[in-house]
């Protein structure tokens, strides 16, 4: 739109725009192409080697990938970090916008629920995640202490094939659900007021203008916020690396910890690059979702 | 009458719901702050109080030992140190060239600038685990492993940089032109304009950036853990990773190391909450 104006503009002044404007950008841009262009071409071409910690290379085509898809360990981590994905996305998404319609008013003291609810997206994941691992251990864990209090004998929380995920689960939204009820109640706070009047008067109910009115007036934000969501979600590793190390047995290790030890503890640095590659492949379907829905949404808005 | 009689029905109805929903916001607050309140308590315990049941929410005796004790076992103020002035410089960097570029990508017409600005956008969805094994064979070349250096500067020119231009180019977009206009007739040249005129107007979005920035960097955690080895380099999510490795059930130890590293920030966050959950909302819808 500003290009058709500035185009009219020719002579000294155009030239300056052109030298300011890539002057202001290069440092961005130098430091970008070194950090992350150059390493990202490199990471391609190592999913294709066999390449080492120490000594040379060979290339192997698609060995790599080949090799992956026969790997019983990739399917059983993929699975994985599936099953955190599903288990983490309704619940978090569900529970942020429960929390949202509720505090999303003026009533006295409400601040402070929002504080309390926000506390944990500002700790640390790392801090968050190793006051959980002692909420669930076994003896001195407080959860079984309670549970001890009502005659119940507490499992071994993380040390148990089947629950160890859960309890990773339930650890990363309580940490997380902080952010999706705050960006919901910024979306619940643009919806006109005089949609609700209109709603009021042609007599619909609550429930009935929540379905009509408030979801379809949100749905964008939804939208963004699940996909968003589940990009995190799919590169879950802190809280895994904290709580339970991928054990018992395998049943929590995740895409990115797996990556991480083949690259960084077995030093398969061309096979981890292929894992991180299957991994780019995934994320990136999922941001171009992401950008259909944000052009039906920009494009509603500007119609309306 | 039975108007008033209908109108203090509703009343209570009313404040029973509002019951309700205090109740429902108050037991998932509890949810949220009992892990605080048994980490500062667990801080406080004796070894074997730890283990006792029923569990003490106040500790017999106040162990503030506990505290001492993990300055001798690991180099606490160390990770401390690391933590803040890493995300220091990081916050400075991507505040400073983030908001360049994107004031060029808003505001200043030059060949090209679409162009890039879409690679930069596509580059931001590029997982960081990927780059990640090359750039530490990169770092191992030029001899930056076991350094800050990579902590640094990674994140300014990464994704975390490239979202940064994204939030103040739009931010910059709304800026009524003819302030700029008249500055230039007056012979003020870009680098005048954008110091006097754009930072200055910009100062929420560089609020919400400087947030965004520094929380996500206290947290990173992946770079520390494959490019930092000695002890006295880590950062504090990185050393108390390692920490709680080591220590085992030693939670009293473990939760007075939390407790330090994390009740600074809530001060804070307290003190600032309005801007920090505004922010993060802007920057989550905008992005």
């Amino acid at each position: 739109m500003s290009g058709k104006k500035t185009k009219k503009i020719k002579g000294p002044l155009a030239r300056e725009a052109q030298i300011t404007g890539w002057l202001f950008i290069s440092p961005m841009v130098i430091g970008f192409t070194l950090l992350l262009l150059f390493p990202m071409g490199l990471a391609l071409y190592m999913s294709f080697t066999d390449w080492p910690l120490l000594g040379s290379h060979n290339y192997i085509g698609i060995d790599n990938y080949r090799h992956i898809m026969n790997d019983a360990l990739f399917w059983q981590v993929l699975g994985n970090t599936v099953y955190f994905t599903v288990g983490l996305v309704p619940l978090n998404i569900v529970l942020a916008l429960l929390l949202a319609l509720l505090l999303a008013r003026s009533m006295r003291g409400i601040g402070l629920f929002r504080t309390a609810i926000f506390v944990p997206v500002m700790t640390s994941l790392i801090v968050w995640s190793i006051v959980w691992k002692y909420m669930f251990a076994t003896d001195s864990g407080l959860i079984n202490q309670l549970l001890t209090a009502l005659h119940i004998q507490g499992p071994a929380w993380l040390y148990d094939t089947k629950l160890a995920m859960p309890a990773v689960i339930v650890t990363s939204v309580l940490k997380n659900v902080g952010l999706n009820m705050v960006l919901f109640i910024a979306a619940l706070q643009q919806v006109p007021a005089s949609l609700y009047e209109a709603a009021k008067l042609d007599g619909a109910s609550r429930t009935r203008s929540f379905f009509n009115v408030t979801l379809p007036m949100i749905t964008p934000t939804i939208f963004l916020t699940v996909v968003m969501t589940v990009i995190g979600s799919l590169k879950v590793f802190g809280q895994i690396f904290v709580m339970t190390q991928g054990g018992p047995s395998n049943s929590t290790k995740v895409l990115v910890y797996y990556i991480w030890e083949k690259a960084f503890k077995l030093f398969q640095l061309g096979y981890a690059s292929a894992l991180a590659f299957v991994l780019f492949f995934v994320v990136l379907v999922l941001t171009l979702v992401q950008w259909q829905l944000r052009k039906r949404w920009v494009f509603n808005e500007s119609d309306a | 009458m039975k108007a008033t009689h209908n109108a203090s029905a509703g009343i209570w109805r009313k404040s029973l719901g509002t019951a309700g929903i205090y109740a429902a916001l108050g037991a998932i607050s509890l949810v949220m702050m009992v892990p605080f309140i048994w980490m500062i308590s667990t801080s406080f315990k004796e070894p074997n109080e730890v283990f006792k049941y029923p569990p003490q929410l106040i500790p017999s005796t106040f162990r503030f030992e506990n505290y001492a004790d993990v300055f001798k076992l690991i180099p606490f103020e160390w990770f401390y140190f690391n933590s803040v002035y890493i995300a220091a410089l990081v916050v400075g960097g991507t505040v400073l060239f983030a908001s360049l570029a994107g004031y060029a990508f808003a505001r200043i017409p030059f060949t090209g600038r679409n162009a890039v600005f879409l690679v930069l956008l596509s580059a931001m969805m590029i997982p960081h685990e990927v780059t990640a094994i090359p750039m530490f064979l990169f770092m191992r070349e030029i001899g930056w492993i076991d350094t800050h250096l990579p902590l640094i500067l990674l994140p300014i020119f990464g994704a975390g940089g490239v979202f940064g231009i994204f939030v103040m180019r739009q931010f910059f977009i709304t800026v009524p032109k003819e302030l700029e206009e008249a500055a230039m007739i007056d012979g003020c040249s870009r680098l005048r304009i954008y110091a006097r005129i754009m930072l200055p107007i910009a100062k929420p979005g560089l609020a919400t950036l400087t947030i965004f920035t520094f929380v996500t960097n206290w947290n990173e955690f992946f770079d520390p853990l494959i490019f930092i080895n000695t002890r006295s380099l880590m950062t504090l999510p990185l050393g108390l990773s390692l920490f709680t490795d080591e220590v085992g059930t030693a939670w009293h130890h473990l939760m007075s190391a939390t407790v330090m590293a994390t009740v600074p920030l809530l001060i804070i966050f307290f003190l600032a909450q309005r801007q920090f959950i505004e922010g993060v909302a802007m920057t989550g819808l905008k992005e």
